[in-house]
């Protein structure tokens, strides 16, 4: 009996995952295969979705374009993330202005994405909060027409949205660091880089590592940020699946799907390859 | 002989409290060890953090080889410290760690690591180069420590309670290597420890702090024979502090004896009579302790073999007994 008490305990759980979770993606993996025409799936064993999702030009472009948007993503959430985490935890010493800035860093969280993807509408666009300002100052002449509705606002929305993603990893790391290391470094002679590159930036890779895959991982699957902060201008693979499923053509959107699993995987094993995360966990 | 470390009215102050260290003024000769000691809070930590640069000084001046140190950065200034917990930088191996203060000046890394592993030899750790400190025990970490500390030749070594995370055999052994360094290094050691026998073992200078103040400064034969105050006798241990009728003296234990109890109760004020409350087998000696009449406590050290020629037991009447000249006088008001 005790034997099998901890299968037991972990049952509740692995059958939750496997019914919603593996199933699932069994499911997705065999209809990628199906064949499909303008009204119905097709049981059948084919190729010619992923034939399709490799050969087509447009579709290699779109899925450049996610990666350039994760990539870009998780620059500016890192240098964002990095430094907002280095103030909270180094700098503010007080624990309860500490308790209240990191509660501030959570503020974007507190209305709907899509409401607060909405909201940049009236800030950004032509005739916007922005622009408005900026040329009743004098300072342009012409309104910016890159703000909404192009690759920067999508960017923009990302940042917004999972800056805090990087930050609380970081943030977790940081606090751990033992405080007499960074004083032992100084007793070394090394300045404030120094310090940063040789004993803060180490010990904090198990956070960045959580917090880059955090933010890849969300960013490469995301397709209303895309949608509705591009206007429809830029795509990425979540869009196209997302339309592809809008046609019906479900066999086409599952071998995106795939693709996509599989390269995000391997993005994640990449960054785990590259950064041990144990300590964290 | 020049000093080699100078502390002017040296003061520290935490927030609107006390001082933490109240204007001491200390000079430490070169190439001396010099042990701060003194209970938890008497301010010997937060004065090794001033010399080394880790702590602002609030008033004086803190003066290293005759230059005025006291707004300089720490690696400016020519100390190393040895932290408590040996802060040892847990992602680089043991070379590494003794390796860092000279990466930080920009010493290639060939020249770099082969200079650590000359230390790593002078602690004797050479087979645990690539060991991270998490792989090595406390006496190792506090080798490797030791020898990061050395690397950039300092001219005075800080070290905050270097031996009190180790076991008493390790600590031992420790001490005398302490030591042995300083002599062949040739430069000074500040070590801030709350063990005097380690003060003692130790040190050519002794500083007994007490609430921020100095309480004595001397070498540890002279404190220990005269001490400057019952403070200062009652925390380096081994002495007797009594009141008695010529006024208050410090005597030591172990030059007190248990004397026949005098005819006629007459006592010329070398000798407290009561009666013993604790005897403690010690190995080479005995410890006898007396509670006089007047509420006064007082214990003799006696070599086991004066205690079993005349053992006593507790409950019986005694009577401590040392020659005049073994009661050195104290202020009565500290």
């Amino acid at each position: 009996m005790s034997r099998w008490f901890p299968w037991l305990q972990a049952a509740p759980l692995a059958l939750v995952l496997a019914t919603f979770l593996l199933l699932p993606i069994a499911l997705i993996v065999v209809v990628s295969f199906y064949d499909y025409d303008s009204f119905s799936l097709i049981p059948d064993f084919v190729l010619t979705n992923y034939q399709e999702v490799f050969a087509s030009p447009v579709t290699w472009q779109t899925y450049l374009k996610t990666l350039w948007f994760a990539g870009l993503t998780w620059l500016v959430t890192f240098a964002l993330g990095f430094w907002l985490a280095y103030y909270l935890a180094f700098v503010v010493q007080d624990a309860t202005w500490r308790t209240v800035l990191f509660i501030l860093c959570t503020v974007p969280f507190w209305t709907s994405n899509l409401i607060r993807m909405i909201a940049w509408v009236p800030f950004l666009g032509r005739n916007g909060i922005m622009n408005n300002t900026l040329m009743g100052a004098g300072l342009i002449e012409q309104p910016l027409e890159f703000l909404l509705f192009s690759d920067f606002s999508v960017i923009l929305a990302f940042v917004h949205l999972y800056t805090l993603f990087m930050v609380v990893p970081i943030f977790n790391t940081m606090m751990r660091i033992d405080r007499r290391l960074l004083e032992a470094a100084r007793d070394a002679g090394a300045g404030f880089w120094q310090t940063l590159w040789c004993v803060i930036l180490p010990l904090c890779k198990p956070g960045i590592g959580i917090g880059s895959i955090f933010v890849v991982v969300l960013v490469m699957g995301d397709f209303a940020t895309v949608r509705l902060m591009s206007g429809g201008q830029s795509a990425s693979v979540g869009l196209m699946i997302s339309n592809q499923i809008g046609l019906m053509q479900y066999p086409a959107a599952a071998a995106n799907a795939v693709v996509l699993l599989a390269m995000v995987l391997l993005l994640v094993a990449a960054m785990l390859r590259a950064i041990d995360i144990r300590k964290e966990l | 002989m020049r000093p080699d470390v100078e502390l002017i009215g040296v003061t520290k102050r935490y927030g609107h409290g006390p001082a933490a260290v109240d204007g001491i003024s200390l000079s430490i000769p070169a190439a001396s060890y010099c042990c701060l000691l003194g209970p938890s809070g008497c301010g010997k930590t937060s004065t090794l953090r001033m010399i080394a640069g880790h702590e602002t000084v609030s008033e004086g001046d803190i003066l290293l080889s005759g230059r005025n140190v006291t707004l300089l950065p720490p690696a400016a200034r020519g100390t190393a410290m040895m932290f408590q917990s040996y802060a040892l930088f847990p992602h680089l191996t043991a070379l590494e760690n003794i390796a860092f203060g000279l990466r930080m000046r920009g010493v290639g890394k060939a020249e770099r690591l082969a200079q650590a592993a000359g230390f790593l030899k002078l602690v004797q750790l050479e087979k645990m180069a690539d060991r991270l400190p998490a792989q090595l025990s406390g006496g190792q970490q506090q080798r490797v420590a030791l020898a990061r500390a050395l690397i950039t030749r300092p001219k005075v070594l800080l070290l905050d309670e270097p031996l009190s995370a180790l076991d008493p055999f390790l600590r031992t052994q420790m001490r005398e290597e302490l030591k042995r360094l300083q002599r062949e290094l040739g430069i000074t050691f500040i070590h801030v420890t709350h063990g005097q026998e380690e003060a003692m073992a130790l040190s050519d200078i002794a500083v007994v702090m007490d609430h921020g103040r100095i309480a004595q400064a001397a070498h540890p034969r002279e404190i220990f024979e005269k001490p400057a105050s019952a403070f200062v006798a009652r925390f380096i241990g081994g002495h007797n502090v009594l009141d008695l009728p010529g006024g208050r003296f410090a005597v030591r234990t172990d030059r007190t004896r248990l004397t026949p109890v005098p005819e006629g109760g007459a006592s010329d004020g070398a000798s407290l009579a009561g009666q013993v409350t604790t005897v403690e087998y010690q190995g080479a000696a005995v410890r006898v302790v007396v509670r006089a009449g007047d509420g006064q406590t007082a214990e003799a050290l006696l070599p086991d073999g004066l205690f079993h020629a005349a053992p006593v037991a507790p409950g019986e009447a005694a009577t401590l007994g040392w020659a005049a000249q073994d009661a050195h006088p104290l202020s009565q008001t500290a």
